[in-house]
C-alpha cells in the first residue's frame, strides 16, 4: 500500500473552498513522507483543479453520484480504495465529509481522525493534532494497526496558496452502483429566507455570544455596536434562542465575514464560530475566561466581566 | 415507535480544565458533570417524537458510576427506561470500539430510530453516531433539524453549510444525529423527578459485551495549546482596560 489520496468535494462542478486545502495537505504530507499524491472527486469533474501538481485525478462518475448520498459515496470510494490501496486518505472537514467519512472508515474497520489542525512527522511516523473540549485542549494522535489511515482537515489548517503548480492526468471511471443500494432519498437544497442583513458589507461588527446570559441583556452590546457604528452579529446559541435573528449569525452555519474590526463579546470561540470570522483585519475579544480559544485569534483582548467592560468601553469611546 | 437516544456525560461547559501530570487526560477530581449538550437536544427530539407518534424512549449511556446522575435526569425529563453501560474508562476511547459496545447493548432492543447528539463536548469526534449507524447496518443522516413521518419511513431536514438545508427521505429503522438548538429543551418536572426513581435502569458491564477489537487510533498526550498569535491582553480593572483598548484601536490598529 502506498500513496496519499485526497478526496475533494464539489457541487454542480464547483469545488468546495476547503478542497484545495485538503489537496495542499496531501501534497505536503506526500513530500514529507515521500509518497505519491492522488485526488478523487465524485459525480463530476469540477473546475479549478488544473494547474496543480499531483499524480492523478480520479473522477468517479455515475448517475447515482450526481446527488450526494452517504451510501453512494461510501460504495464508490470503497471500491476506489480497494483498487488503488492508498495508505493515507485525507478529506476537508466539511459537513458532507462529517456525514460519510466516518461510515467509510468504519466499513473498513478503521477510525477517521477528524478535524485535524496540524501534523508532524517523527521518525517516519505521522502524528496528527486535533482539538478537544471545543479548542481548549489539543491532543497528539497516532494511527494504530494496518492502513488505510483516514483523516479530515480543519478549515485553515493548510493553505491553498501553498499548492505546488503543475499538472495531473485525469482518469474517469464508473463504479458499480445500483439504485437499491442507496437507502436515502435526497431532496433539492434550499434556503429558509432571503438574507436582509449583509454582514459581509459591514466595516465593523460587534458580535455577542453565550456570555450575555439572557435576551434582556442584548441592549448592553447593542449600545456598543451603536457607539462604534457597527452591525450587530451573534454566535449560534444566541440565534438558536431567538435573541437575535438567524440572519445575524456568524460561523460555519451562518455568514462568513472579514470586516475591518470584529469585536467578540462573551464568545468563547468554538471552531464553528472562528471559521466564520478569523480573517477579520482586527479582532477584539472580551471574555471572562482567559483560556477561551477566542483569545487565540484576537489582536486585542480584555479578560473580564462583559457587563462591566462593555459600558466602560462605551464610556471611553465618548 | 421505539426510540433509542444515546447520551453521554461530560464535564460542565464552563469548567476550567487542567491537564493531569501524565498528559493522558484532564484533572477530573474537582469537575462537575452534565449531559453533553448536543445529546440533550437528541433526547428532546426523541421525547417530542414519542409525543407525536407514541411508543417508548430508551436512553443508552456508557460511562462510570457518576453517569447515573445524567441517566436519572433523562428519565426525569420523560425517557421511559435506560441502559447504563458501565465503563470506568474516563480517558480517551476509540469511537469505533465504543460504537461496537453500544450496538451490542442494543441488539435485543431492535429500535425504530436511534438518535445521538451531533458531537460530544469533550472528544468532539462528531462521528460516534455515524459509526454506530454503520455498525448496526442502519441508514443515517446527520445534523438534523426536524423529523416528520413520511409513509413507512421519515422525512428529515438536514442542515448544510452557509445557510443551506436539504430534506432527505429515508426508511426505518434509521439513525439520526441531531443539531443543537433546533428546539427548546424541557426541564424535568417535580412529578417527572419522582417518577424517574421507579424507572428501570439496566446495568451492563462494558466488558461483558464481548471483544470489540483493537484501537485504530491512539492519543499520545493532551495539552493546553500554545498561543500562536501575539494578542495584547488587558486584564486590569474594567475602566483602565477599556481605556487602553480604545487607545490601541485609535492609534495602533487605527480602526476607529
Amino acid at each position: 500500500m502506498s500513496g496519499i489520496l485526497a478526496v475533494l468535494e464539489q457541487r454542480d462542478g464547483n469545488l468546495h473552498k476547503m478542497s484545495l486545502e485538503a489537496l495542499a495537505a496531501a501534497q505536503q504530507l506526500g513530500t514529507e513522507l515521500g509518497l505519491p499524491v492522488f485526488a478523487a472527486v465524485l459525480g463530476a469533474e469540477p473546475e479549478g483543479l488544473s494547474g496543480y501538481q499531483f499524480d492523478k485525478l480520479h473522477v468517479l462518475e455515475h448517475d447515482l453520484l450526481k446527488q450526494y448520498t452517504p451510501d453512494g459515496y461510501v460504495i464508490a470510494l470503497k471500491e476506489l480504495i480497494g483498487r488503488h490501496g492508498p495508505k493515507y486518505i485525507l478529506f476537508p472537514h466539511t459537513y458532507q465529509v462529517r456525514d460519510f467519512a466516518p461510515k467509510l472508515a468504519t466499513s473498513l474497520g478503521r477510525v477517521l481522525v477528524s478535524d485535524v489542525v496540524s501534523h508532524r512527522v517523527e521518525n517516519g511516523a505521522l502524528i496528527l493534532v486535533r482539538q478537544l473540549f471545543q479548542g481548549k485542549i489539543n491532543a497528539d494522535v497516532r494511527f494504530e494497526g494496518d492502513a488505510p489511515y483516514f483523516a479530515s482537515i480543519q478549515a485553515g489548517a493548510f493553505r491553498a496558496g501553498s499548492l505546488q503548480t503543475g499538472s495531473a492526468p485525469v482518469e474517469k471511471s464508473t463504479p458499480e452502483l445500483t439504485a437499491s443500494q442507496i437507502r436515502t432519498k435526497p431532496g433539492e437544497l434550499f434556503r429558509e429566507s432571503a438574507r436582509a442583513v449583509d454582514l459581509g458589507a459591514a466595516e465593523i461588527i460587534v458580535s455577542v455570544g453565550r456570555g450575555i446570559r439572557e435576551a434582556e441583556n442584548i441592549p448592553v452590546v447593542q449600545k456598543l455596536a451603536e457607539a462604534l457604528g457597527a452591525e450587530l452579529a451573534a454566535s449560534r446559541p444566541i440565534c438558536d434562542n431567538g435573541w437575535l435573528p438567524m440572519e445575524r449569525q456568524v460561523g460555519s452555519s451562518g455568514q462568513t465575514v472579514a470586516p475591518k474590526m470584529y469585536v467578540a463579546v462573551g464568545i468563547s470561540g468554538a471552531i464553528q464560530h472562528l471559521v466564520g470570522m478569523k480573517s477579520s483585519k482586527t479582532i477584539v475579544a472580551i471574555n471572562k475566561d482567559p483560556e477561551a480559544p477566542i483569545f487565540e485569534v484576537a489582536d486585542y483582548g480584555i479578560v473580564g466581566d462583559l457587563f462591566q467592560v462593555v459600558p466602560a468601553i462605551i464610556e471611553a469611546l465618548k | 415507535m421505539k426510540i433509542v437516544v444515546a447520551i453521554k456525560q461530560v464535564p460542565a461547559r464552563d469548567s476550567l480544565l487542567k491537564v493531569n501530570s501524565a498528559g493522558s487526560w484532564i484533572e477530573d477530581s474537582d469537575l462537575s458533570y452534565e449531559i453533553n449538550e448536543p445529546d440533550a437536544y437528541a433526547l428532546e427530539a426523541g421525547l417530542q417524537l414519542k409525543e407525536k407518534q407514541g411508543g417508548e424512549v430508551v436512553v443508552v449511556c456508557a460511562g462510570p458510576d457518576r453517569a447515573s446522575q445524567t441517566i436519572r435526569e433523562a428519565l426525569a425529563k420523560g425517557a421511559d427506561r435506560a441502559i447504563h453501560i458501565e465503563s470506568d474508562e474516563t480517558g480517551v476511547s476509540d469511537p469505533l470500539i465504543l460504537a461496537r459496545i453500544i450496538a451490542k447493548a442494543l441488539e435485543s432492543e431492535k429500535p425504530d430510530i436511534v438518535l445521538t447528539g451531533l458531537q460530544s463536548d469533550d472528544f468532539g469526534y462528531g462521528q460516534t453516531g455515524v459509526i454506530l449507524a454503520e455498525v448496526m447496518g442502519l441508514p443515517h443522516a446527520t445534523i438534523i433539524m426536524n423529523i416528520e413521518p413520511e409513509g413507512a419511513g421519515i422525512k428529515v431536514k438536514r442542515e448544510l453549510e452557509d445557510g443551506w438545508f436539504q430534506n432527505v427521505e429515508m426508511p426505518l429503522p434509521a439513525l439520526l444525529t441531531i443539531q443543537s438548538g433546533a428546539t427548546k429543551l424541557r426541564y424535568a418536572t417535580l412529578m417527572g423527578i419522582k417518577k424517574a426513581k421507579a424507572k428501570e435502569v439496566k446495568k451492563l458491564a462494558a466488558a461483558s459485551l464481548g471483544e470489540s477489537g483493537a484501537p485504530s487510533v491512539r492519543v499520545l498526550r493532551i495539552y493546553i495549546p500554545e498561543k500562536t498569535k501575539k494578542s495584547q491582553i488587558f486584564d486590569g480593572p474594567p475602566k483602565e482596560a477599556a481605556a487602553q483598548l480604545v487607545e490601541k484601536l485609535r492609534h495602533e490598529a487605527r480602526v476607529i
